[in-house]
């Protein structure tokens, strides 16, 4: 329902404004702050004008962040969700819709399940796993007394171990291990008109080229979407990561986490004053990778949704 | 080019008979239209040669190949659907050469073909084009490229002219026709347009619950259709028909509301006694000046510019009478109808065969 009338115009923009003006007011809370110094940002009171310390400010999170690294950790991880999710998503959809094989509803539900369990749910088992991938495998060979009727035959004791902990793919598999892709990906080809796969058929495409030569190109707008959303949700993560890399010296861990690391507290300060301006840099730092990938996508997806095919 | 046959071909959904036993022998090189009402199997047969569907039983034959167990690709034949079915993603061009790309053709030839494939179908300037950029009636040009540049064995038509607006649709009819007589190619052509059927097929394949009713010329099928089925499918109108009783002894049929018509014994002479089913073509009908036939009671008319249609009851039953533009009839009127020997037709009343 679309109705133009000037007093719902007026209430519409009211309304807009008051939306915006919420998201805006915290960004502009933390990029003033990101440019005031440690005396200026500890006085109580809540200054609106930026201050001139920016550049100061950021360099300081930056090295005290070592955002460099953990930068490039965080993108590493949320290209390779994203670029995991959207394949994984594919293809798993394509089967699905695809295909008529047995237990194919099982499959559907079983993946449809995944969506009721998000990581924070399952965090206790996927850190046990990722600390030994082969730890189930382990298990059903011990339960099962396949091991000890190895290790009586041979003497070898087995010890499968795979360890995922402070690694990319320790990172990234857990991630890309759910739904919510092959949800969008199963409705955009069921949208896609049977006689198209006819037609392809007919003109000699197997499965293989259809999925690449039709599928792919038509399902662009919706990959460009959930590669987004699916890096935007990655780089934001924070529980798995944080237990995900225990070994902070070593391999790091991702820009994110960092944060809490700048947050000022007693061991960083020393009992010192708080310099939260610092902090406040470090947000706008690890803020602006996802910002630059929105802007940058969203002709995509936003060109994806108005031309859309008859 | 090469002959189809179908035989004993049957298609069940479930418990469902979808495709009852067909028969069909279409020679190489021929136009065979499959005409039926919506849901009598006529496009589930098309999809079974083109290997889309499955065949629940019978055996179909392209060429010398029994194709049942091939796949689409390997059965050569092409197919335009209803709805075109190009890839929206690709130009007109890519569209066209699709089936060489996937054929592993060089781009050279591949370009080669697909240029004189569309100057032949005048689509020369729109080849850098997008589906969505073209009109109706391009885009029904492009399916039809995108068929022929496979120099296929067999064309399957789908519908493919129902999506078009009415004069497009001649357009593309005389097209279709005259694409064959170049090409030669064999070519099955399903529809639900008794106009379509007439002016395109070398043979016409009536079909009404997934059985064939009659197979025929054109000229066959509107002359003696097989059954009162078929007789009020082709035709515009369709054949009248109505519910009478034979009484050979007199030679006449006695219609509902008690009057009579003679008929001619020396011509009918396979009519017996008891109910028949009694049909006329609106065209062949004559009011009768005298005064003297099969009265009709008029209720409306269609003006159809060369000639008129009037719509009326014989017996409480409905009949449509073709009368020429300058002969005079008013609404609530009654008339009389005179019927010739020749312009009757007769089908049994229980299996709706014809009588002859």
């Amino acid at each position: 329902m679309i109705e133009r009338t000037p007093l719902l115009n007026v209430t519409t923009y009211i309304v807009l404004c008051i939306g915006a003006l919420m998201v805006f007011i915290p960004l502009w809370l933390v990029f003033v702050g990101a440019t005031l110094t440690v005396r200026e940002i500890n006085i109580p009171e809540l200054h609106l004008i930026p201050g001139n310390h920016l550049f100061e400010n950021l360099s300081a999170a930056w090295e005290r962040g070592h955002l460099g690294e953990r930068l490039t950790n965080s993108l590493i991880m949320s290209l390779g969700v994203a670029t995991g999710k959207v394949a994984m998503s594919a293809i798993t959809a394509f089967g699905l819709v695809y295909f008529r094989f047995p237990g194919r509803m099982l499959i559907f539900w079983l993946i449809f399940i995944t969506l009721m369990l998000p990581l924070e749910v399952r965090i206790v088992p996927t850190y046990a796993v990722a600390a030994n991938a082969l730890w189930p495998f382990q298990s059903i060979l011990d339960a099962t007394g396949i091991s000890g009727i190895i290790a009586s035959l041979t003497g070898i004791q087995l010890a499968l171990e795979w360890n995922l902990l402070n690694s990319y793919t320790g990172l990234i598999l857990p991630l890309i291990a759910t739904a919510t892709g092959t949800f969008l990906y199963r409705q955009f080809f069921l949208t896609v008109p049977d006689e198209l796969l006819e037609a392809a058929r007919m003109d000699g495409a197997g499965p293989f080229r259809f999925l690449t030569e039709f599928l792919i190109p038509l399902s662009r707008a919706n990959m460009a979407a959930l590669f987004t959303i699916m890096f935007l949700y990655a780089w934001n993560q924070y529980l798995w990561p944080l237990l995900a890399t225990p070994d902070r010296a070593g391999f790091g861990t991702t820009a994110v986490v960092e944060l809490k690391m700048l947050a000022p507290n007693v061991s960083t300060t020393g009992g010192g004053t708080p310099d939260w301006n610092v902090a406040m840099a470090g947000c706008l730092i690890v803020m602006l990778p996802p910002l630059l990938l929105v802007a940058f996508m969203q002709r995509y997806f936003v060109r994806g949704l108005i031309a859309t095919e008859k | 080019m090469a002959a189809v046959s179908l035989s004993a071909v049957s298609k069940k959904f479930g418990p469902n008979t979808v495709v009852d036993k067909v028969d069909l022998a279409i020679e190489a090189g021929e136009f065979v239209v499959i005409l039926g009402p919506s849901g009598c199997g006529k496009s589930t047969l098309l999809r079974m040669i083109a290997g889309l569907e499955a065949t629940s039983d019978g055996e179909i034959q392209i060429g010398d190949v029994v194709v049942n167990d091939l796949e689409p690709r390997a059965r050569g034949c092409a197919m335009v659907f209803q709805n075109y079915a190009l890839y929206p993603h690709m130009t007109v061009a890519e569209n066209i050469g699709y089936a060489l790309k996937v054929a592993g053709l060089p781009k050279a030839d591949r370009i080669a073909r697909i240029q004189s494939v569309a100057q032949m179908l005048g689509l020369g300037e729109f080849l850098d084009r997008k589906p969505m950029q073209l009109s109706g009636g391009q885009r029904q040009r492009v399916a039809m490229g995108r068929a022929m540049i496979r120099e296929p064995k067999v064309f399957l038509y789908d519908e493919p002219l129902s999506n078009l607006d009415a004069r497009l649709r001649v357009a593309m009819r005389a097209e279709i026709r005259r694409l064959h007589q170049r090409l030669g190619t064999t070519s099955l052509f399903v529809t639900h347009d008794q106009v379509e059927a007439m002016t395109l097929a070398d043979r016409i394949v009536v079909m009404n619950q997934g059985r064939i009713e009659q197979i025929g010329t054109p000229d066959e099928i509107y002359r003696r259709p097989a059954s009162a089925y078929v007789a009020s499918f082709i035709g515009s109108p369709g054949l009248n028909l109505l519910r009478v009783n034979v009484s050979t002894n007199d030679g006449h049929i006695k219609f509902g509301d008690g009057q009579l018509l003679a008929y001619d014994r020396k011509i009918w002479k396979n009519l017996q006694d008891g109910p028949v089913t009694f049909g006329f073509r609106a065209e062949e009908a004559r009011l009768a000046s005298d005064g003297r036939g099969l009265s009709i009671r008029f209720s409306f008319s269609e003006e159809l510019g060369s000639s008129r249609l009037i719509y009326g009851a014989v017996a409480d039953e409905e009949a449509v009478l073709m009368i020429d533009h300058d002969e005079k009839f008013s609404a609530d009127e009654t008339a009389a109808l005179s019927i010739p020997n020749s312009a009757m037709q007769f089908f049994s009343a229980e299996t709706g065969r014809r009588i002859s």
